[in-house]
């Protein structure tokens, strides 16, 4: 009864603990991708302004309004300019909320920031993991709750990923928030994560659930209208998993599937779906328009432009959506449609008409102008007559008058447009030349990325002094740049990334066109032909087979084949340096015993490959007649002979040597197929094969076919000698 | 109705060997006294489904059943008895009786089905969906003595068999993934258009593909001329059907599809709202949406065709004879949990005692047992949870537990049987022990042997002594 009593006492204590223990969060304001470059080379991303606000605002407005008491932010790409930028905030000074930053210049993934975060040893409660470029409205009291429970019951129950339907179009596989369709499998009973696939192969037409997956489940439900928010609520054992499992980069790629797929230590993790609430990541730049229109429609409240969450200028909100701040100037015939932001001291000429649209504060937006669904930033000056659709267009960007932005156009900062110039669809264009492809170890999905970051301190330099070198090296910039971007331009046009047109197209601000999206049906409907031939050659048993089960049979062979060709080559070059270079047998064994060990072959494969190189090394030592041959080999023979008996252990070892010799001597190097027995009376004499041997062989080869038994013929005599020598002896 | 209905009865299956033999076909097995195809024959009586083709493997179990069949119901049903080759699958049997079969949809049923859901049900399914196949499923049962058995203990880790993995939509009306057989047993592959049309999908391994299935007539000899591999209803063809239903090959609406473009998109949309009307759904099915297109716009018409599923409730009895063990459970059922199955009116004591049946002084026969028509018991004896059929001689001293004896067994004194069956004909000799055992009809156990686990059959007569 006391120690009941002190047992409750003490989970008191412990429930007291936790309720004082400050809920943590960790931010990471660098996504570890390149997505929004050329503009993230000189701003970080989480500082770009959604709807006229940083995004970092947005996140870190909505960890205060969830209580969420302390929050790390972890800075590495521009990790100055967002240490600024957070300085000079609000955020500082508020009671109960602080923010502490962690800084770093050599993290290249999310992987390395968790690591680095447990190593500051800062987090000691279930915290929440989010990157500064998620926007949300849900209540986290719910979430936490559940992930409490669980941990109580089970403290492997390390994770809870917040969720939200979102279904992909099935025409081009992503998401409205141009993220590529994700698969997952979740318990429907206890929302335990089971599988996820995201970055999914098209062409694989199914995907592959283990087996015991649904020996432990009654039931799993499938899901492909999920969308990963990327709001995730963690346990302080995932950093040490991270340290634990220093090749976990991604947080999704590496570390979920890892914990799936792992099921020594059990870790578990579950799903959060929310409902009504809003939660989105700004993955790319088609997210980026997505999210920007979520909010200008109020689905984030309260995190829209009319209500002053921080401190910004809370613009008023009037019919059909629009958002208007105080101070702008514009003309009366000019027509501002509906769902557009327009920031403050922005003055708009005659007969402009913007319409979907945000602009930013302190632009000069010239008379006829034309702005549909893009986004203007600040300071922009758009000279008349202008026409700008589906772009994106940063700070301090001057389009003289004229000039026309196609679809999917991103202009980073400071960029200026020449007069009546058109900039193509999709084109990318910065003051910063594109970083040409480096060598990079290709085998990191982050090789590029860490390549970005490594020149990240330079680039920010660059940026930070970027107005006053700008002018000077203006004149110079000018100068060829001019052909890119139209006359009196400055910047260069960017060529199309790695992932290719196709990846511009889904990621862009723009719409998929509609003759591209015809492509994407064609190709679907092709895609279906394909996968209905498919189905006409299942097997009639119903049954799917696996992919390589059928054809694995004999790929292994072949490989194994191929191996043992590229362990010959080895073992004979091998052996051909310790001829040239005097190495000692020793070394040689210890070499040719390296090598089988990574070939994973046998002695029998040494020994044969061994005298393989030997008898070639006696071929190619220069000889006039097939008596000299004989002479060499036995040279080579008498000099390596304890090389080659160590790899003879036995007798099938032996036997295997005459059956390559044999082989030798049909095949690559006929010409000891004339001294095939003396050869043989050679390694006889030498104690390399024993009498056994080459009974057993001969024995072996009785039944073989009569071209097989050439070699056999020719050394009957040897043979016949042999029994006879026994015979005396005994 | 327009629903014709096919039976398939089987002929003498391999698994339920000792217990069938060329004079009693799977079809005729005793199930509470009562050949087990009779509850198949009343379960669809009862949804006043009378126009029956029973299908029969082999000539001569063919001629009994039909036997059986004229006796029993001359005036109650209208039955035809097609005979068919042995192992020409489920697939094959409906091929070689085609001909027969003329109505627009199709109701096949396995003979060796006994459960209490009513098919109609599922023709309804059927036709309110307009599907290709409408599948019954039931909850899997636990096999095994159930947990008031005497080897209560033991079962408790038992988990519920699986038989089948199926995929479902979150309405849970329409079939997108079945795995069967051996495929259950390996890793799950699911095609992933499927799963994109319809955005969510529950796999589902507690449910028993009750092999009763409403096929669209015109769809399933579509298939079965073109198919020629395909061999089993089960393994074959529904698969297929599950597999194809995004991009269909059936030409499912000779006319309609010959009709222009324009045309079609609009008999679709009468077609969702249609069945809009008949599922009283807000929205329209994942595959009338897929077929629509995206933007409502039909700029593919996709084929597609409907996989539809009847989930009997959990409360339902649905088991499926196929197996010894399967046979002692439904037996076992039948006249215990299940007992409104049997038709039999059960007595104060919870049992049924022909009257015609001779009790020896202090014998007892428990809850849960049937006592055949003309069946003597001696003294002493006890029955618990066990069948016994017509005309059995039981000596003194006999227990009987939890097992199936069949008709005109004679049981010599002071034999003990647990969890066996003994077949028509069989004789024990005095003081037999037998446990988890079967005997085949016409066997002789000699006096005071002992078996556990095995299974007699005279034709292992000479071997085994």
């Amino acid at each position: 009864m006391v120690q009941k009593k002190a047992a409750s006492r003490v989970s008191e204590d412990a429930e007291e603990e936790l309720a004082r223990a400050p809920l943590q969060a960790v931010l990471l304001a660098d996504s570890f991708a390149q997505k929004f470059r050329p503009i993230t080379l000189e701003r970080p991303k989480v500082l770009l302004p959604l709807v006229n606000i940083p995004m970092i605002d947005y996140t870190l407005a909505w960890l205060e309004s969830a209580g969420v008491e302390e929050v790390f932010v972890f800075c590495c790409a521009h990790s100055r300019q967002v240490i600024d930028y957070l300085n000079n905030s609000k955020w500082f000074g508020q009671p109960n909320f602080t923010i502490k930053t962690i800084e770093s210049h050599n993290s290249v993934s999310a992987g390395d920031a968790l690591r680095l975060i447990y190593e500051q040893n800062v987090i000691y409660e279930d915290f929440i993991l989010i990157s500064g470029d998620t926007l949300s409205n849900m209540s986290l009291t719910q979430a936490l709750e559940e992930h409490k429970e669980r941990r109580k019951k089970n403290s492997n129950a390390v994770m809870t990923m917040v969720i939200k339907k979102s279904k992909p179009s099935p025409l081009t596989h992503q998401s409205r928030l141009g993220t590529d369709e994700l698969f997952m499998a979740i318990d429907p009973e206890t929302k335990q994560l089971l599988y996820y696939e995201d970055k999914a192969d098209h062409l694989k037409g199914s995907i592959t659930l283990d087996k015991m997956l649904l020996a432990d489940n009654p039931s799993v439900s499938l899901h492909n209208d999920k969308q990963d928010c990327y709001i995730d609520i963690c346990s302080p054992e995932v950093l040490s998993l991270f340290t634990d499992n220093f090749d976990y980069q991604h947080l999704r790629r590496h570390f979920v599937k890892g914990l799936l797929v792992d099921d020594i230590m059990g870790y578990k993790i579950f799903t959060h779906e929310i409902y009504s609430s809003y939660a989105a990541r700004i993955d790319n730049f088609r997210s980026y328009d997505t999210v920007s229109k979520d909010i200008i429609q109020r689905w984030t409240y309260p995190f829209v432009p009319d209500v002053q969450f921080f401190g910004n200028n809370a613009a008023k909100l009037e019919r059909q959506g629009m958002y208007r701040s105080s101070g702008i100037v514009q003309s009366r015939s000019a027509q501002i449609g509906p769902f557009t932001v327009i920031g403050n001291g922005t003055t708009i000429g005659n007969n402009t008409k913007i319409s979907n649209s945000v602009v930013g504060e302190g632009c000069n937006i010239g008379s006829n102008v034309a702005i549909e669904g893009s986004y203007i930033w600040h300071n922009v000056t758009i000279e008349d007559g202008c026409t700008i659709r589906h772009a994106i267009v940063c700070d301090g960007v001057i389009m003289k008058s004229g000039a026309v932005l196609e679809p999917g156009v991103v202009l980073s900062f400071k960029v200026v447009i020449g007069q009546q110039f058109v900039v193509p669809a999709y084109s990318k264009v910065s003051l910063l030349q594109q970083p040409t492809k480096q060598d990079s170890d290709e085998e990191l999905e982050y090789a590029d990325d860490s390549s970005g970051i490594v020149k990240i301190p330079s680039i920010t330099c660059t940026s930070d002094k970027l107005s006053g070198k700008l002018t000077s090296e203006l004149s110079e910039t000018q100068r060829w740049a001019t052909s890119e971007v139209g006359a009196g331009g400055v910047g260069f046009i960017w060529s199309v990334g790695e992932g290719g047109y196709e990846e511009e197209l889904r990621h862009s601000v723009a719409p998929i066109p509609a003759d591209k999206l015809a492509e994407i049906i064609q190709a679907a409907n092709d895609d279906v032909e394909m996968s209905a031939q498919d189905g006409n050659l299942l097997p009639p048993s119903g049954e799917l087979q696996p992919d390589s089960n059928s054809i694995g049979s004999e790929d292994n062979i072949e490989d194994m084949r191929d191996d043992y060709i590229y362990f010959e080559k080895e073992v004979e070059a091998t052996f051909l340096r310790a001829v040239q270079e005097n190495i000692t047998e020793e070394h040689v064994v210890l070499e040719v015993n390296s090598l089988r060990l990574s070939y994973n072959k046998t002695s029998v494969d040494c020994a044969s490959a061994l005298f393989y190189s030997m008898m070639k090394l006696a071929l190619e030592t220069p000889h006039s007649s097939t008596s000299e041959l004989l002479g060499n080999a036995t040279n080579v023979i008498g000099t390596w002979q304890k090389l080659l008996k160590y790899y003879l252990p036995s007798l099938d070892e032996e036997i295997e040597v005459i059956l390559k010799f044999e082989e030798m001597c049909l095949e690559s190097a006929k010409e000891f197929s004339s001294i095939f027995v003396q050869v043989l009376h050679l390694l006889y004499d030498k104690d390399i094969l024993q009498e056994d041997a080459i009974h057993n062989w001969a024995t072996e080869k009785e039944g073989a076919d009569e071209s097989d038994k050439v070699f056999l013929k020719q050394s009957e005599k040897f043979i016949q000698w042999l029994n006879e020598a026994s015979e005396e002896e005994d | 109705m327009d629903f014709q209905v096919v039976v398939l009865a089987g002929g003498t299956s391999k698994e339920l060997i000792p217990l069938v033999s060329k004079e009693v076909p799977k079809a005729l097995l005793p199930v509470a006294n009562r050949p087990v195809l009779s509850y198949v024959l009343e379960l669809l009586e009862q949804s006043n489904l009378k126009d029956l083709i029973v299908v029969v493997e082999g000539e001569d179990a063919a001629l009994r059943v039909g036997g059986w069949i004229s006796s029993a119901y001359v005036d109650r049903l209208h039955v035809e008895v097609a005979a068919v080759p042995e192992d020409v699958g489920t697939a094959g049997a409906l091929r070689a009786i085609g001909h027969h079969l003329t109505a627009h949809d199709i109701l096949v049923v396995s003979g060796d089905l006994v459960c209490d859901v009513p098919p109609g049900a599922v023709a309804a399914a059927h036709r309110r969906h307009d599907a290709v196949v409408t599948a019954m499923l039931c909850s899997a049962r636990v096999s095994g003595p159930s947990e008031s058995g005497s080897a209560g203990g033991k079962d408790k880790a038992k988990k519920p068999g699986r038989y089948n993995i199926i995929g479902l939509d979150p309405t849970q009306q329409f079939l997108l993934f079945i795995a069967a057989g051996a495929e259950v047993e390996k890793d799950i592959r699911v095609q992933k258009s499927i799963l994109r049309a319809v955005g969510q999908m529950e796999m589902r391994a507690d449910l028993m593909d009750a092999h009763l299935y409403a096929f669209k007539r015109s769809v399933l000899q579509e298939i079965l001329d073109q198919k020629e591999t395909f061999q089993s209803l089960r393994q074959d063809v529904l698969p297929y059907l599950v597999r194809s239903q995004l991009r269909s090959e059936l030409s499912l609406h000779g006319a309609q599809s010959e009709e222009n473009g324009n045309d079609k998109v609009s008999s679709q949309d009468n077609k969702v709202t249609l069945s809009q009307l008949l599922t009283n759904s807000s929205t329209p099915s994942f595959l009338e949406l897929y077929a629509v297109g995206p933007n409502g716009s039909a700029l593919v018409p996709s084929k597609t065709h409907k996989c539809c599923v009847y989930i009997a409730g959990k409360n339902k009895f649905c088991a499926r004879l196929n197996s010894i063990q399967a046979f002692s459970d439904i037996n076992r059922d039948v006249i215990g949990d299940a007992s409104h199955l049997s038709g039999y009116s059960f007595s104060a004591h919870n049992n049924i005692i022909h009257p015609s049946a001779v009790l020896g002084s202090k014998t007892t026969v428990g809850p849960q047992c049937m006592l055949g028509e003309g069946s003597q018991m001696g003294d002493k004896c006890s029955v618990k949870r066990s069948v016994i059929g017509r005309h059995c001689r039981i000596g003194s001293n006999v227990k009987v537990v939890n097992s199936v004896i069949m008709n005109h067994v004679s049981i010599g004194d002071g034999c003990s049987i647990q969890g066996s069956v003994i077949c028509s004909n069989v004789q024990l000799q005095d003081r037999v022990v037998l446990k988890d055992c079967q005997v085949g009809a016409g066997f002789v156990v000699s006096a005071g042997s002992e078996y556990k686990g095995e299974s007699l059959a005279r034709k292992e007569k000479c071997q085994s002594q």
